[in-house]
Protein backbone atom coordinates (compact mmCIF):
# COMPACT_ATOMS: atom_id res chain seq x y z
CA UNK A 1 0.00 0.00 0.00
CA UNK A 2 1.51 3.47 -0.81
CA UNK A 3 2.87 5.33 1.91
CA UNK A 4 3.63 8.56 0.66
CA UNK A 5 6.34 10.64 3.13
CA UNK A 6 7.24 14.34 2.90
CA UNK A 7 11.10 13.83 2.64
CA UNK A 8 12.67 17.44 1.90
CA UNK A 9 11.97 20.63 -0.08
CA UNK A 10 12.38 20.27 -3.69
CA UNK A 11 15.06 23.07 -3.58
CA UNK A 12 17.16 21.26 -0.48
CA UNK A 13 18.46 18.78 -3.40
CA UNK A 14 20.85 20.44 -5.87
CA UNK A 15 20.20 19.70 -9.51
CA UNK A 16 22.28 16.35 -10.30
CA UNK A 17 22.97 15.53 -6.59
CA UNK A 18 21.66 13.32 -4.01
CA UNK A 19 20.84 13.63 -0.13
CA UNK A 20 20.07 11.24 2.72
CA UNK A 21 16.66 10.62 4.15
CA UNK A 22 16.58 8.60 6.72
CA UNK A 23 12.80 7.10 8.11
CA UNK A 24 11.63 3.79 9.84
CA UNK A 25 15.28 2.69 10.50
CA UNK A 26 15.89 2.49 6.64
CA UNK A 27 17.88 4.91 4.63
CA UNK A 28 16.88 6.38 1.30
CA UNK A 29 19.19 8.34 -1.41
CA UNK A 30 17.33 10.94 -2.89
CA UNK A 31 17.86 12.05 -6.62
CA UNK A 32 17.41 15.35 -8.54
CA UNK A 33 18.70 14.53 -11.89
CA UNK A 34 19.79 16.98 -14.24
CA UNK A 35 16.94 17.27 -15.84
CA UNK A 36 15.00 17.93 -12.63
CA UNK A 37 13.37 14.99 -12.07
CA UNK A 38 13.57 13.34 -8.93
CA UNK A 39 14.06 9.38 -7.55
CA UNK A 40 14.74 7.75 -4.85
CA UNK A 41 16.42 4.73 -4.13
CA UNK A 42 18.18 2.31 -0.89
CA UNK A 43 20.44 5.08 0.51
CA UNK A 44 23.22 1.83 0.95
CA UNK A 45 25.14 0.04 -1.55
CA UNK A 46 24.00 -3.54 -2.74
CA UNK A 47 27.77 -4.31 -2.67
CA UNK A 48 29.63 -3.37 1.02
CA UNK A 49 27.99 -1.42 3.62
CA UNK A 50 28.23 2.50 2.38
CA UNK A 51 26.02 5.22 2.09
CA UNK A 52 25.41 5.98 -1.26
CA UNK A 53 24.57 9.66 -0.66
CA UNK A 54 28.30 10.27 0.19
CA UNK A 55 28.97 9.36 -3.12
CA UNK A 56 29.70 10.94 -6.58
CA UNK A 57 26.29 11.75 -8.90
CA UNK A 58 27.08 12.08 -12.41
CA UNK A 59 24.23 12.40 -14.79
CA UNK A 60 22.01 9.52 -14.35
CA UNK A 61 24.50 7.14 -12.37
CA UNK A 62 25.35 7.10 -8.89
CA UNK A 63 28.84 5.91 -7.75
CA UNK A 64 29.12 4.07 -4.52
CA UNK A 65 31.93 6.41 -2.26
CA UNK A 66 33.62 2.84 -1.23
CA UNK A 67 34.33 1.30 -4.03
CA UNK A 68 32.80 2.95 -7.04
CA UNK A 69 30.36 0.33 -7.52
CA UNK A 70 28.10 2.32 -9.96
CA UNK A 71 24.08 2.25 -10.49
CA UNK A 72 21.67 3.88 -12.73
CA UNK A 73 19.04 5.40 -10.03
CA UNK A 74 16.58 5.95 -12.35
CA UNK A 75 15.78 2.54 -12.70
CA UNK A 76 18.36 0.94 -10.01
CA UNK A 77 20.46 -0.75 -12.25
CA UNK A 78 23.56 -1.97 -11.31
CA UNK A 79 26.16 -1.01 -14.03
CA UNK A 80 29.12 -3.42 -13.59
CA UNK A 81 31.19 -4.73 -11.17
CA UNK A 82 31.99 -4.46 -8.63
CA UNK A 83 28.27 -4.41 -8.41
CA UNK A 84 26.37 -6.80 -9.49
CA UNK A 85 22.92 -6.83 -7.60
CA UNK A 86 20.25 -3.96 -8.79
CA UNK A 87 19.23 -1.14 -5.77
CA UNK A 88 15.97 -0.83 -4.93
CA UNK A 89 14.33 2.18 -6.02
CA UNK A 90 11.20 3.76 -4.69
CA UNK A 91 8.37 6.58 -6.41
CA UNK A 92 8.71 9.83 -5.69
CA UNK A 93 6.37 12.87 -6.59
CA UNK A 94 6.55 16.78 -6.00
CA UNK A 95 3.83 18.40 -4.30
CA UNK A 96 3.23 21.98 -3.19
CA UNK A 97 7.55 22.20 -3.46
CA UNK A 98 7.65 18.96 -1.21
CA UNK A 99 9.73 15.64 -2.26
CA UNK A 100 7.12 12.62 -1.44
CA UNK A 101 8.81 9.10 -1.38
CA UNK A 102 6.63 6.20 -1.17
CA UNK A 103 7.73 4.10 1.43
CA UNK A 104 4.62 1.65 1.80
CA UNK B 1 42.40 -18.31 -22.06
CA UNK B 2 43.96 -19.07 -18.74
CA UNK B 3 44.20 -16.88 -15.78
CA UNK B 4 46.99 -17.40 -12.77
CA UNK B 5 46.09 -15.76 -9.83
CA UNK B 6 43.08 -15.66 -7.50
CA UNK B 7 42.75 -11.76 -6.40
CA UNK B 8 40.68 -8.95 -7.74
CA UNK B 9 42.54 -8.67 -10.88
CA UNK B 10 41.94 -12.61 -11.45
CA UNK B 11 38.32 -12.49 -10.34
CA UNK B 12 37.68 -9.26 -12.59
CA UNK B 13 39.49 -10.62 -15.76
CA UNK B 14 37.14 -13.73 -16.10
CA UNK B 15 34.15 -11.17 -15.54
CA UNK B 16 35.83 -9.00 -18.27
CA UNK B 17 36.89 -12.04 -20.54
CA UNK B 18 32.58 -12.99 -21.34
CA UNK B 19 32.18 -8.95 -20.82
CA UNK B 20 34.38 -8.77 -24.04
CA UNK B 21 32.51 -11.62 -25.82
CA UNK B 22 35.02 -14.94 -25.46
CA UNK B 23 33.06 -17.89 -25.81
CA UNK B 24 35.87 -20.22 -25.60
CA UNK B 25 37.61 -22.03 -22.16
CA UNK B 26 38.59 -20.27 -19.11
CA UNK B 27 40.71 -22.02 -16.68
CA UNK B 28 41.24 -19.98 -13.18
CA UNK B 29 44.90 -21.39 -11.77
CA UNK B 30 44.62 -20.97 -8.28
CA UNK B 31 47.57 -21.61 -5.59
CA UNK B 32 45.04 -21.44 -2.68
CA UNK B 33 42.21 -23.37 -2.14
CA UNK B 34 39.55 -21.36 -1.46
CA UNK B 35 37.47 -19.27 -3.79
CA UNK B 36 38.80 -16.30 -5.20
CA UNK B 37 38.54 -13.72 -1.74
CA UNK B 38 39.12 -10.44 -1.18
CA UNK B 39 41.98 -8.98 0.75
CA UNK B 40 40.97 -5.37 1.91
CA UNK B 41 38.88 -7.12 5.19
CA UNK B 42 41.69 -9.16 6.09
CA UNK B 43 43.53 -6.22 8.63
CA UNK B 44 40.54 -4.66 9.36
CA UNK B 45 36.63 -5.89 9.57
CA UNK B 46 38.23 -9.90 9.92
CA UNK B 47 40.78 -8.83 12.73
CA UNK B 48 38.38 -6.40 14.79
CA UNK B 49 34.59 -7.96 14.46
CA UNK B 50 33.24 -9.85 16.65
CA UNK B 51 31.75 -12.14 14.89
CA UNK B 52 34.03 -15.15 13.36
CA UNK B 53 35.84 -13.74 10.08
CA UNK B 54 34.73 -14.80 7.05
CA UNK B 55 35.82 -15.13 3.19
CA UNK B 56 34.68 -12.20 1.11
CA UNK B 57 34.30 -13.94 -2.04
CA UNK B 58 34.90 -12.06 -5.17
CA UNK B 59 33.46 -15.10 -7.31
CA UNK B 60 31.00 -17.82 -6.12
CA UNK B 61 30.61 -21.29 -7.40
CA UNK B 62 27.42 -20.19 -8.83
CA UNK B 63 29.01 -16.97 -10.65
CA UNK B 64 31.94 -19.55 -11.61
CA UNK B 65 29.85 -21.78 -13.16
CA UNK B 66 27.49 -19.03 -14.81
CA UNK B 67 30.58 -18.04 -16.18
CA UNK B 68 31.73 -20.98 -17.80
CA UNK B 69 35.07 -21.22 -15.33
CA UNK B 70 36.84 -24.20 -15.01
CA UNK B 71 38.73 -23.37 -11.37
CA UNK B 72 41.74 -25.53 -10.25
CA UNK B 73 42.81 -24.66 -6.84
CA UNK B 74 45.09 -25.83 -4.33
CA UNK B 75 47.50 -26.51 -6.92
CA UNK B 76 50.77 -24.17 -7.76
CA UNK B 77 51.53 -23.18 -11.34
CA UNK B 78 55.32 -24.54 -11.44
CA UNK B 79 56.33 -23.40 -15.27
CA UNK B 80 55.14 -22.17 -18.45
CA UNK B 81 56.22 -23.12 -21.59
CA UNK B 82 56.13 -20.42 -23.87
CA UNK B 83 57.02 -22.06 -27.17
CA UNK B 84 54.33 -24.99 -26.41
CA UNK B 85 51.95 -22.43 -25.02
CA UNK B 86 51.36 -24.21 -21.94
CA UNK B 87 50.97 -23.87 -18.31
CA UNK B 88 52.37 -26.57 -15.82
CA UNK B 89 50.78 -27.13 -12.48
CA UNK B 90 52.50 -28.92 -9.49
CA UNK B 91 51.10 -32.22 -10.07
CA UNK B 92 52.47 -32.41 -13.74
CA UNK B 93 49.76 -31.20 -15.42
CA UNK B 94 50.08 -28.82 -18.74
CA UNK B 95 47.12 -26.34 -19.58
CA UNK B 96 47.34 -25.25 -22.61
CA UNK B 97 46.84 -21.98 -23.40
CA UNK B 98 45.95 -19.39 -26.11
CA UNK B 99 46.52 -15.95 -24.56
CA UNK B 100 47.69 -16.18 -20.83
CA UNK B 101 47.21 -13.50 -17.83
CA UNK B 102 49.55 -13.47 -14.98
CA UNK B 103 47.79 -12.15 -11.79
CA UNK B 104 49.58 -13.64 -9.03
CA UNK B 105 50.08 -10.49 -6.67
CA UNK B 106 52.51 -9.55 -4.27
CA UNK B 107 53.44 -11.31 -1.12
CA UNK B 108 55.03 -9.89 2.42
CA UNK B 109 58.58 -8.99 2.58
CA UNK B 110 60.00 -10.64 5.10
CA UNK B 111 62.17 -9.20 8.03
CA UNK B 112 65.94 -9.31 7.06
CA UNK B 113 67.05 -9.04 10.86
CA UNK B 114 68.27 -11.61 13.36
CA UNK B 115 65.09 -13.19 14.61
CA UNK B 116 63.03 -12.18 11.89
CA UNK B 117 61.08 -15.13 11.76
CA UNK B 118 59.36 -14.46 15.24
CA UNK B 119 57.51 -11.75 13.35
CA UNK B 120 54.10 -12.64 11.59
CA UNK B 121 53.07 -11.26 8.13
CA UNK B 122 49.61 -10.72 7.29
CA UNK B 123 48.80 -11.55 3.17
CA UNK B 124 46.32 -14.57 3.11
CA UNK B 125 42.87 -15.26 5.08
CA UNK B 126 44.79 -17.65 7.04
CA UNK B 127 47.17 -15.46 8.29
CA UNK B 128 43.89 -13.08 9.34
CA UNK B 129 42.38 -15.87 11.51
CA UNK B 130 45.79 -16.69 13.06
CA UNK B 131 46.12 -12.89 13.68
CA UNK B 132 42.97 -12.54 15.16
CA UNK B 133 43.02 -15.85 17.43
CA UNK B 134 46.55 -14.45 18.77
CA UNK B 135 45.49 -10.79 19.77
CA UNK B 136 43.73 -11.91 22.60
CA UNK B 137 42.20 -9.17 24.96
CA UNK B 138 45.12 -7.68 27.49
CA UNK B 139 48.14 -8.98 25.23
CA UNK B 140 50.93 -7.32 24.11
CA UNK B 141 51.47 -6.86 20.02
CA UNK B 142 54.09 -5.19 18.40
CA UNK B 143 54.24 -3.98 14.97
CA UNK B 144 56.71 -3.42 12.70
CA UNK B 145 56.58 -0.68 10.06
CA UNK B 146 54.07 1.97 10.09
CA UNK B 147 52.73 1.39 6.89
CA UNK B 148 48.84 1.23 5.85
CA UNK B 149 49.11 -2.69 7.00
CA UNK B 150 50.63 -1.92 10.05
CA UNK B 151 48.63 0.64 11.40
CA UNK B 152 45.24 -0.86 9.94
CA UNK B 153 46.66 -3.81 11.89
CA UNK B 154 47.56 -1.50 15.09
CA UNK B 155 43.68 -0.11 15.38
CA UNK B 156 42.09 -3.49 14.52
CA UNK B 157 43.89 -4.85 17.56
CA UNK B 158 43.64 -2.00 19.99
CA UNK B 159 40.02 -2.55 19.22
CA UNK B 160 40.13 -6.17 20.32
CA UNK B 161 41.38 -4.70 23.83
CA UNK B 162 44.92 -5.34 23.05
CA UNK B 163 48.39 -3.40 24.22
CA UNK B 164 49.63 -2.18 21.02
CA UNK B 165 53.68 -0.69 19.85
CA UNK B 166 53.85 0.48 16.50
CA UNK B 167 57.96 0.54 15.89
CA UNK B 168 58.76 2.61 12.74
CA UNK B 169 62.39 3.12 11.13
CA UNK B 170 61.53 6.43 9.50
CA UNK B 171 61.28 9.60 11.28
CA UNK B 172 57.21 9.50 10.89
CA UNK B 173 54.61 7.20 9.79
CA UNK B 174 52.87 6.32 6.40
CA UNK B 175 56.60 8.25 5.28
CA UNK B 176 55.94 6.87 1.53
CA UNK B 177 52.12 6.94 1.66
CA UNK B 178 50.87 10.63 2.47
CA UNK B 179 51.73 13.96 3.55
CA UNK B 180 52.70 14.79 6.84
CA UNK B 181 49.56 17.24 7.36
CA UNK B 182 47.69 13.68 6.99
CA UNK B 183 49.94 11.29 9.25
CA UNK B 184 49.63 14.09 11.60
CA UNK B 185 46.13 13.33 11.94
CA UNK B 186 46.60 9.02 11.99
CA UNK B 187 49.07 9.24 14.58
CA UNK B 188 46.52 11.22 16.82
CA UNK B 189 44.11 8.72 16.16
CA UNK B 190 46.38 5.99 17.18
CA UNK B 191 47.85 8.06 20.40
CA UNK B 192 43.91 8.43 21.58
CA UNK B 193 43.27 5.01 21.00
CA UNK B 194 46.15 4.17 23.45
CA UNK B 195 48.31 2.68 20.74
CA UNK B 196 52.09 3.59 21.77
CA UNK B 197 53.69 4.75 18.23
CA UNK B 198 57.55 4.54 18.07
CA UNK B 199 59.34 6.74 15.09
CA UNK B 200 62.52 6.68 14.35
CA UNK B 201 63.53 3.38 15.82
CA UNK B 202 65.81 1.22 14.78
CA UNK B 203 65.83 -2.55 15.44
CA UNK B 204 69.16 -4.17 16.55
CA UNK B 205 67.07 -7.65 16.93
CA UNK B 206 64.12 -9.65 17.07
CA UNK B 207 63.41 -11.88 19.66
CA UNK B 208 60.19 -14.59 20.66
CA UNK B 209 59.29 -12.41 23.63
CA UNK B 210 60.23 -8.66 21.87
CA UNK B 211 61.71 -6.39 19.72
CA UNK B 212 64.96 -5.30 20.94
CA UNK B 213 66.00 -1.94 19.69
CA UNK B 214 69.38 -0.16 18.74
CA UNK B 215 70.83 0.98 22.34
CA UNK B 216 69.52 -2.03 24.01
CA UNK B 217 65.51 -0.84 25.03
CA UNK B 218 63.52 -3.59 24.55
CA UNK B 219 59.64 -3.90 23.35
CA UNK B 220 57.81 -6.64 25.54
CA UNK B 221 55.56 -8.48 23.19
CA UNK B 222 53.35 -11.63 22.98
CA UNK B 223 52.71 -11.26 19.48
CA UNK B 224 55.57 -9.73 16.73
CA UNK B 225 53.97 -8.88 13.22
CA UNK B 226 56.12 -7.41 10.51
CA UNK B 227 54.19 -4.71 8.39
CA UNK B 228 57.20 -3.43 6.08
CA UNK B 229 55.39 -3.77 2.46
CA UNK B 230 55.44 -6.48 0.05
CA UNK B 231 57.08 -7.57 -2.95
CA UNK B 232 55.66 -8.25 -6.58
CA UNK B 233 55.42 -12.35 -6.88
CA UNK B 234 57.53 -12.67 -10.29
CA UNK B 235 58.94 -16.30 -9.96
CA UNK B 236 56.24 -17.80 -12.26
CA UNK B 237 56.96 -14.90 -15.11
CA UNK B 238 60.72 -14.36 -14.15
CA UNK B 239 61.41 -18.44 -14.66
CA UNK B 240 60.03 -17.97 -17.94
CA UNK B 241 61.58 -15.26 -18.96
CA UNK B 242 59.58 -12.86 -19.31
CA UNK B 243 61.12 -8.86 -18.79
CA UNK B 244 61.19 -7.87 -14.65
CA UNK B 245 61.16 -4.67 -14.03
CA UNK B 246 60.09 -3.42 -10.66
CA UNK B 247 57.30 -6.69 -11.26
CA UNK B 248 56.30 -8.03 -14.45
CA UNK B 249 57.28 -5.25 -17.07
CA UNK B 250 54.57 -4.99 -19.58
CA UNK B 251 53.66 -1.99 -21.97
CA UNK B 252 50.16 0.11 -22.06
CA UNK B 253 48.38 -3.09 -23.29
CA UNK B 254 49.39 -5.18 -19.48
CA UNK B 255 51.19 -7.20 -22.19
CA UNK B 256 54.49 -8.76 -21.04
CA UNK B 257 57.83 -9.10 -23.70
CA UNK B 258 55.50 -12.41 -25.04
CA UNK B 259 52.77 -10.61 -26.56
CA UNK B 260 50.47 -13.63 -25.86
CA UNK B 261 51.04 -13.30 -21.75
CA UNK B 262 49.38 -10.95 -20.11
CA UNK B 263 49.78 -9.38 -16.25
CA UNK B 264 48.07 -7.36 -14.01
CA UNK B 265 47.37 -6.18 -10.65
CA UNK B 266 50.13 -5.75 -7.94
CA UNK B 267 52.69 -8.07 -10.13
CA UNK B 268 53.07 -6.24 -12.75
CA UNK B 269 54.48 -2.63 -13.94
CA UNK B 270 53.39 -0.68 -16.69
CA UNK B 271 54.14 3.15 -18.45
CA UNK B 272 51.63 4.83 -17.44
CA UNK B 273 50.41 7.63 -20.29
CA UNK B 274 49.24 9.99 -17.32
CA UNK B 275 52.59 10.23 -15.86
CA UNK B 276 54.35 11.24 -18.25
CA UNK B 277 54.63 7.41 -19.38
CA UNK B 278 56.72 6.68 -16.56
CA UNK B 279 56.85 2.78 -14.99
CA UNK B 280 55.00 2.47 -12.68
CA UNK B 281 53.66 -0.42 -9.86
CA UNK B 282 50.58 -0.71 -8.02
CA UNK B 283 49.22 -2.31 -5.14
CA UNK B 284 45.88 -1.37 -4.72
CA UNK B 285 42.76 -2.98 -5.22
CA UNK B 286 41.11 -0.59 -7.71
CA UNK B 287 44.20 -0.23 -9.48
CA UNK B 288 43.81 -4.56 -9.33
CA UNK B 289 40.39 -4.13 -10.97
CA UNK B 290 40.87 -1.87 -13.36
CA UNK B 291 43.34 -3.67 -14.73
CA UNK B 292 41.53 -7.07 -14.73
CA UNK B 293 39.55 -5.55 -16.74
CA UNK B 294 41.91 -3.97 -19.67
CA UNK B 295 43.92 -7.28 -19.61
CA UNK B 296 41.10 -8.70 -20.56
CA UNK B 297 39.94 -6.27 -22.82
CA UNK B 298 42.68 -6.49 -25.00
CA UNK B 299 43.20 -10.62 -24.54
CA UNK B 300 40.16 -10.87 -26.49
CA UNK B 301 41.69 -8.07 -29.16
CA UNK B 302 40.88 -4.59 -27.75
CA UNK B 303 44.08 -2.68 -27.99
CA UNK B 304 43.01 -0.61 -24.33
CA UNK B 305 45.71 1.33 -22.55
CA UNK B 306 45.57 1.02 -19.08
CA UNK B 307 45.04 4.84 -18.03
CA UNK B 308 43.19 4.80 -14.75
CA UNK B 309 44.50 7.09 -11.97
CA UNK B 310 45.73 5.14 -8.95
CA UNK B 311 43.11 5.33 -6.10
CA UNK B 312 43.76 4.07 -2.74
CA UNK B 313 42.22 3.79 1.12
CA UNK B 314 42.65 2.94 4.25
CA UNK B 315 40.05 2.63 7.06
CA UNK B 316 41.15 3.03 10.77
CA UNK B 317 38.93 3.62 12.94
CA UNK B 318 36.19 5.81 11.70
CA UNK B 319 38.55 7.33 9.88
CA UNK B 320 38.55 7.02 5.93
CA UNK B 321 41.86 7.95 4.30
CA UNK B 322 41.96 8.20 0.22
CA UNK B 323 44.61 8.87 -2.12
CA UNK B 324 44.09 9.53 -5.93
CA UNK B 325 47.16 10.06 -8.59
CA UNK B 326 50.61 10.47 -7.85
CA UNK B 327 50.67 13.29 -4.59
CA UNK B 328 54.64 12.91 -4.60
CA UNK B 329 54.36 14.38 -8.32
CA UNK B 330 53.17 17.59 -7.00
CA UNK B 331 55.45 20.49 -6.11
CA UNK B 332 52.49 22.67 -4.20
CA UNK B 333 49.25 21.53 -2.42
CA UNK B 334 46.18 23.62 -1.67
CA UNK B 335 44.14 22.55 1.17
CA UNK B 336 40.16 22.25 1.34
CA UNK B 337 38.41 22.13 4.42
CA UNK B 338 35.47 19.97 3.97
CA UNK B 339 34.59 19.89 7.35
CA UNK B 340 35.78 20.20 11.12
CA UNK B 341 37.37 16.95 11.15
CA UNK B 342 37.86 16.21 7.45
CA UNK B 343 40.05 17.81 4.58
CA UNK B 344 42.08 17.10 1.08
CA UNK B 345 44.89 18.19 0.08
CA UNK B 346 45.11 18.70 -3.53
CA UNK B 347 48.85 18.40 -5.11
CA UNK B 348 49.74 20.33 -8.42
CA UNK B 349 53.00 20.21 -10.78
CA UNK B 350 55.15 23.13 -11.45
CA UNK B 351 52.50 23.81 -14.59
CA UNK B 352 49.75 24.10 -11.81
CA UNK B 353 48.12 20.49 -13.41
CA UNK B 354 46.19 18.56 -11.04
CA UNK B 355 48.36 15.32 -10.14
CA UNK B 356 47.30 14.41 -7.00
CA UNK B 357 44.90 14.19 -3.74
CA UNK B 358 45.06 13.16 -0.62
CA UNK B 359 42.53 13.34 1.94
CA UNK B 360 40.85 11.72 5.42
CA UNK B 361 38.22 12.17 7.65
CA UNK B 362 35.29 9.80 8.78
CA UNK B 363 33.65 7.86 6.98
CA UNK B 364 32.97 8.61 3.38
CA UNK B 365 33.61 12.67 3.79
CA UNK B 366 35.90 13.22 1.45
CA UNK B 367 35.20 10.55 -0.98
CA UNK B 368 33.41 12.75 -3.21
CA UNK B 369 36.12 15.35 -4.20
CA UNK B 370 38.40 12.46 -3.68
CA UNK B 371 36.66 10.96 -6.98
CA UNK B 372 36.39 14.76 -8.69
CA UNK B 373 39.98 14.85 -8.28
CA UNK B 374 40.51 11.33 -9.97
CA UNK B 375 38.07 12.39 -12.76
CA UNK B 376 40.06 16.21 -12.61
CA UNK B 377 43.77 14.33 -13.06
CA UNK B 378 42.85 12.19 -15.71
CA UNK B 379 42.00 15.38 -17.63
CA UNK B 380 44.92 16.70 -16.93
CA UNK B 381 43.09 19.74 -15.41
CA UNK B 382 44.72 22.86 -13.78
CA UNK B 383 42.11 24.34 -11.69
CA UNK B 384 43.03 27.90 -9.94
CA UNK B 385 43.93 27.47 -6.10
CA UNK B 386 41.16 29.30 -5.31
CA UNK B 387 38.74 27.16 -6.72
CA UNK B 388 40.24 23.88 -4.99
CA UNK B 389 40.45 25.56 -1.63
CA UNK B 390 36.77 26.88 -1.64
CA UNK B 391 34.99 23.80 -0.19
CA UNK B 392 31.43 25.60 -1.58
CA UNK B 393 32.95 25.21 -5.29
CA UNK B 394 31.79 22.29 -7.16
CA UNK B 395 34.66 20.78 -8.48
CA UNK B 396 32.18 19.07 -10.88
CA UNK B 397 31.85 22.06 -12.75
CA UNK B 398 35.48 21.72 -14.20
CA UNK B 399 34.35 18.36 -15.86
CA UNK B 400 31.44 19.79 -18.47
CA UNK B 401 32.76 21.34 -21.40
Amino acid sequence: MAQWIAACAAGDIDAEDVMRFDHGGKTYALYRSPDDKYYATDGICTHEHAYLTDGLVMDNIVECPKHNGRFDYRTGAAKGAPVCVNLKTYPVKVEAGKVLIDVG
Amino acid sequence: MVIVGSGKAAARAVIGLREFGWKGSITLIGEEKHLPYDLPPLSKAAISAEEEPQLTLLLDESMLASLGVTRISGIAATAIDRAAKTVTLADGRRIAYLKLLIATGARARELNIPGGEYARTLRSFEDSVALRAAFTPGCKIAIIGAGFIGLELAASASKRGCTVTVIEAQPRILMRGVPQEISDVVAARHKAAGVAILTGAQIDRVEKDGVILTGGRKIDADVIVGGIGAAPEISLAQAAGLTIDNGIACNALLQTSDPDIYAAGDCCSFPHGVFGNRRLRFEAWRSAQDQGAVAAENMTGGGKAHEAIPWFWSDQYELTLQIAGMPGDGVSSVRRQIKDDAFILFHLDAGGMLVGASGIGPGNTIARDIRLAEMLIAKRAAPTPAQLADPAFQLKSLLRG
